[in-house]
């Protein structure tokens, strides 16, 4: 049998990260991943002839450049390719677009409320300044702030440095900004419907919440602070899909000698003495280490993966409880050719970025409302990109790859399991919907793959189908991520680590949590990273 | 799903990035140099034919700058007066029918929003000129006044006619009782069926005009000067120019000199009127208006933490950007506008310090100037002394009646 230094359980981008930087180290590492295919959230796959999809996560931002650096990813092939807007339809036919270059943004607010176009700036320097505040938070471990460890406590003093730098005016924008519902946030700004609703989209994205719903402008702020290329807040594509970053991070993993073993579902860590000795595979073969790491989240490691009764009955009723509620689903759509829009003007750059057809926060509250009482969103948000307008790689000539991101979609259907006759209905309000906007639309599909929470847990092992493997909400972030005392990407098992989304700073394709966790990691075996840069500088 | 044409039409700008101004049919074959580049989202140029004969068309003849991009906002009704005397930091209710006050305006912690020209029009009619966007801002000011306030930039073009044979050039074209003009007056003329805005202001120190007219008779305008001005030496320039000649007057540029408090990502960034040498604007005796108490405030506890130069540097190179070094070491600030001034004879700037550098201690101060000569910096540190600004001070500016040249 073979014996490693570290099993890493998951090969989504996190994992392969921590696996990344362990490797790296000087530690032998092994990835075991379930499906036959790395990747996690984060993937390409091919399921029609030529057609690649990002199955899951579509768009890049929140990568930290730093890791792609440190793990030396563009020599492995990662491209992030910036693009340019995009749009919300409106029911009168009309649309709002969005833009990269400034004036043509206002110009474009303008036609709606000249007061909003020029309110445009003010609001870009508060969630600026805020990001300017947090974005430097994402590389670091969060202390724990009663703990009176040293480190802890240093920790705690730069923060409170941090604060001291703000000012009252902005310390008090920041409390607001981490407690507010986006809807409130955005009235402070703003006056039309169409314009907010198409400013609030990232408050709910990947959220079991509403616009209206407290702690939706954190979920936003949570979408703006990353970046391509020093463009703070700008989103790209991978290019080749998402797949493109874990395929690079996996290359990257596998040039320094780390393992990845495809098809190897873990069943259970084994546990000696209160420490972590290895894992059981659903095969019944064993692997052992001196260390373990999840990339799973919270509660698939510690209620599926781990015996409960080796964990403190705090602990467990905490994680029981730590929320990830599914929200979203997804289409991936081959198409024979593009789709048109009669709403957008001949050549529009917006087909290129994000399209939306929710033109008001009514609308998407309604949607809301469906889930709470256990139903897909009859009118849905869709977040609906084609991202071969700018990719080559994904699809051949003149045809095009379409993803919609769709909320809401509840983990249950009125406190049953999804049924394959739910999914088909699930996807067809979503056709509908597009269709309404481009005629013509159904008869280009070549292939679709329909994705709701069921298949989302299923198959990448997200519980619920929560793409942030836990809620954004300021009672799960920081130190109480994903449960108090135990922020650090440690356990209550010597030995056993978690390095998932689950954890500080969340999810989103980021990167930092799987980083941090090897910084722990290294720290225990007392080593040090080959290359772990500190976060840039922002702005 | 059918979206009436007009609507529809309003969709088409994402097709130009820079908008043409008014004036781009006249100006656009002049420019020989094609160095255009956007100011507010519109068309305009570096330079002409060559920055170096355009800034002494300014000091020698008569200079056309294309102003039309230039941010207004008309601001009328009963309340008027009191809503524009709650936002800027001087006292409207002094300002006379007629006259412009160059004044700046302030957020509630006393920190700079902008500065800009306001020209009163009649006793309940005002036009508002600045760099920076402020809708939402004067919006919520004018909360609860009988007050309209509408942004008028595109419906409004403008012309800065600047330099000693400006006022000939105004005379010949016909402008009767332009004359009379005193610097900061304006008055309407006619002009093709309308009328024209003519104000004695100006961004150059030098003898100087700025016309406003509805875009529709922005032609017609520029053909009347550019005929009554052949023989008075009369050159469309471009902003390079007007830059030397704004320097050498001394006069600030928002974001450029300043950052503006609704722009400033970092909290230490933003100004208040004394640390920007705007201190002589604010008048305390004004009851209220906005930002007033965090001023005085500011003044009586000494927290003012800036204070704006004008510095004379030794020798003759740029110091652009440099940075500002008390006895050598210490540094004490930046440096925002710097040129070789023609006129003075003088390497000169515009530096922003920390106190009591520049406002207490004056003497001491050195720049670091990198000047790339042929792929190698000369890394200089050469003498800087503050002196009084404008720079250069011409008696023509405010002769009267003006001179012909």
């Amino acid at each position: 049998m073979q014996k490693y230094d570290v099993i890493m359980i998951g090969g989504g981008h996190n994992g392969l990260v921590a696996a990344g930087y362990l490797q790296r180290a000087g530690l032998k590492v092994v990835v075991l991943e379930k499906n036959d295919w790395v990747g996690g959230a984060a993937t390409s796959r091919e399921l029609t002839e030529g057609f690649l999809y990002s199955n899951c996560s579509y768009v890049c931002s929140l990568f930290r450049p730093e890791i792609m650096r440190d793990l030396e990813l563009p020599r492995h092939g990662l491209q992030i390719i910036s693009y340019d807007g995009g749009a919300v339809f409106a029911r009168n036919g009309d649309y709002l677009g969005t833009y990269r270059d400034h004036e043509s943004h206002r110009r474009e607010f303008a036609r709606f409320s000249p007061r909003d176009a020029e309110a445009y700036d003010r609001y870009s320097r508060d969630v600026t300044r805020q990001c300017r505040f947090i974005q430097p938070l994402l590389m670091r471990t969060a202390p724990d702030p009663f703990s009176f460890r040293p480190r802890d406590i240093s920790e705690l003093v730069y923060l409170a440095r941090k604060f001291g730098d703000m000012g009252a005016a902005d310390m008090a924008a920041m409390m607001r900004f981490w407690t507010m519902s986006i809807s409130d946030y955005l009235d402070e700004y703003f006056e039309s419907p169409v314009i907010k609703a198409s400013l609030a989209i990232s408050g709910i994205i990947g959220t079991a919440l509403g616009p209206k719903s407290p702690g939706t402008a954190y979920v936003l702020l949570h979408h703006y602070m990353g970046e391509v290329d020093g463009s703070v807040g700008a989103w790209g594509y991978a290019r080749g899909g998402m797949g493109a970053v874990t395929k690079a991070l996996a290359a990257s993993f596998q040039s320094v000698g780390g393992t990845i073993l495809t098809g190897s579902e873990v069943d259970k860590v084994i546990t000696r003495n209160g420490r972590a000795i290895g894992v059981a595979l659903a095969n019944g073969d064993e692997v052992h280490a001196d260390r373990v790491v999840s990339n799973a989240d919270v509660k698939r490691t510690f209620l599926k993966l781990v015996d409960e009764k080796d964990l403190p009955d705090r602990f467990v009723h905490r994680v029981r409880h730590f929320k990830m509620r599914g929200s979203s689903g997804k289409l991936n759509i081959a198409l024979d050719s593009l789709p048109e829009f009669p709403a957008l003007p001949k050549d529009s750059r917006c087909l290129r970025g994000d399209m939306h057809f929710t033109d008001d926060l009514e609308r998407m509250e309604r949607g809301y409302d469906d889930w709470k009482a256990g139903r897909w969103s009859a009118d849905p948000f869709i977040d609906m990109m084609i991202p071969t307008t700018l990719d080559p790689t994904m699809a051949p000539p003149g045809k095009h790859f379409m993803s919609c991101f769709v909320q809401y979609c509840p983990p249950q259907v009125e406190g049953r399991d999804w049924t394959d006759a739910d999914r088909d209905a699930f996807a067809e309000t979503v056709v509908s919907q597009i269709s309404d906007y481009s005629p013509g639309f159904r008869d280009r599909i070549r292939h679709m793959e329909v994705r709701t929470p069921r298949e989302l847990e299923a198959e990448v092992g997200l519980t619920e189908g929560n793409i942030f493997q836990g809620e954004l909400t300021f009672d799960q972030l920081l130190f109480n991520r994903p449960v108090p005392g135990y922020a650090q990407y440690r356990s209550p098992i010597d030995g056993l680590y978690i390095c998932g989304s689950s954890t500080h700073p969340g999810g989103g394709v980021m990167g930092a949590p799987g980083r941090n966790a090897a910084a722990e990691i290294l720290r225990d075996a007392k080593m040090k990273p080959a290359q772990m840069r500190e976060a840039h500088d922002v702005l | 799903m059918t979206l009436d044409p007009i609507r529809k039409a309003e969709q088409e700008h994402f097709r130009t990035l820079l908008m043409p101004t008014p004036f781009h049919p006249r100006l656009a074959p002049l420019v020989e140099t094609q160095s255009w580049y956007g100011w507010a989202g519109m068309l305009v140029a570096h330079s002409v034919f060559d920055e170096e004969l355009e800034y002494f068309a300014i000091r020698s003849t008569a200079a056309l700058f294309d102003i039309s991009p230039m941010i207004k906002y008309r601001i009328t009704g009963p309340d008027a007066e009191r809503c524009l005397n709650r936002l800027t930091v001087r006292d409207v209710s002094k300002q006379k029918v007629g006259r412009v006050q160059y004044t700046a305006w302030c957020d509630d912690e006393g920190h700079v929003l902008d500065d800009g020209t306001l020209f009163r029009l009649g006793a309940a009619d005002f036009r508002l000129c600045c760099q920076e966007r402020h809708l939402p801002w004067l919006l919520d000011t004018a909360r609860g006044m009988d007050v309209a306030i509408r942004e008028e930039t595109q419906e409004i073009a403008g012309l800065a006619l600047q330099g000693p044979t400006s006022f000939a050039v105004l005379s010949k074209a016909g402008f009767d009782g332009v004359e009379a003009l005193r610097p900061f007056q304006l008055a309407e003329f006619d002009h093709d069926g309308g009328k024209v805005m003519i104000s004695r202001t100006g961004f150059t120190g030098d003898l100087g005009y700025e016309l406003f007219v509805p875009a529709t008779a922005a032609l017609s305008l520029w053909d009347r000067l550019w005929e009554a001005g052949r023989l008075h030496g009369l050159n469309a320039i471009g902003y390079n120019a007007l830059n030397r000649a704004r320097i050498e007057a001394g006069f600030i540029v928002a974001n450029g000199d300043f950052v503006t408090a609704e722009t400033a990502l970092r909290a230490d960034r933003v100004r208040m009127p004394d640390e920007i040498g705007l201190d002589w604007l604010v008048d305390v005796d004004k009851v209220q208006f906005n930002g007033r108490s965090a001023i005085l405030a500011a003044r009586k506890n000494g927290t003012l933490k800036h204070v704006l130069v004008g510095l004379e540097i030794d020798d003759n190179t740029p110091a652009e950007a440099a940075i500002v070094y008390h006895g050598n070491k210490r540094e004490v600030g930046l440096i925002s506008a710097a040129i070789w001034s023609p006129t003075a004879k003088r390497n000169i700037a515009i530096a922003s310090l920390e106190r009591p550098y520049g406002s207490e201690i004056l003497d001491d101060l050195w720049v670091e100037i990198y000047a790339l000569r042929e792929l190698k910096y000369h890394k200089m540190m050469k003498r800087a002394r503050v002196v009084e600004r404008p720079f250069v001070k011409l008696a023509r500016r405010s002769a009267n009646p003006p001179a012909r040249f």
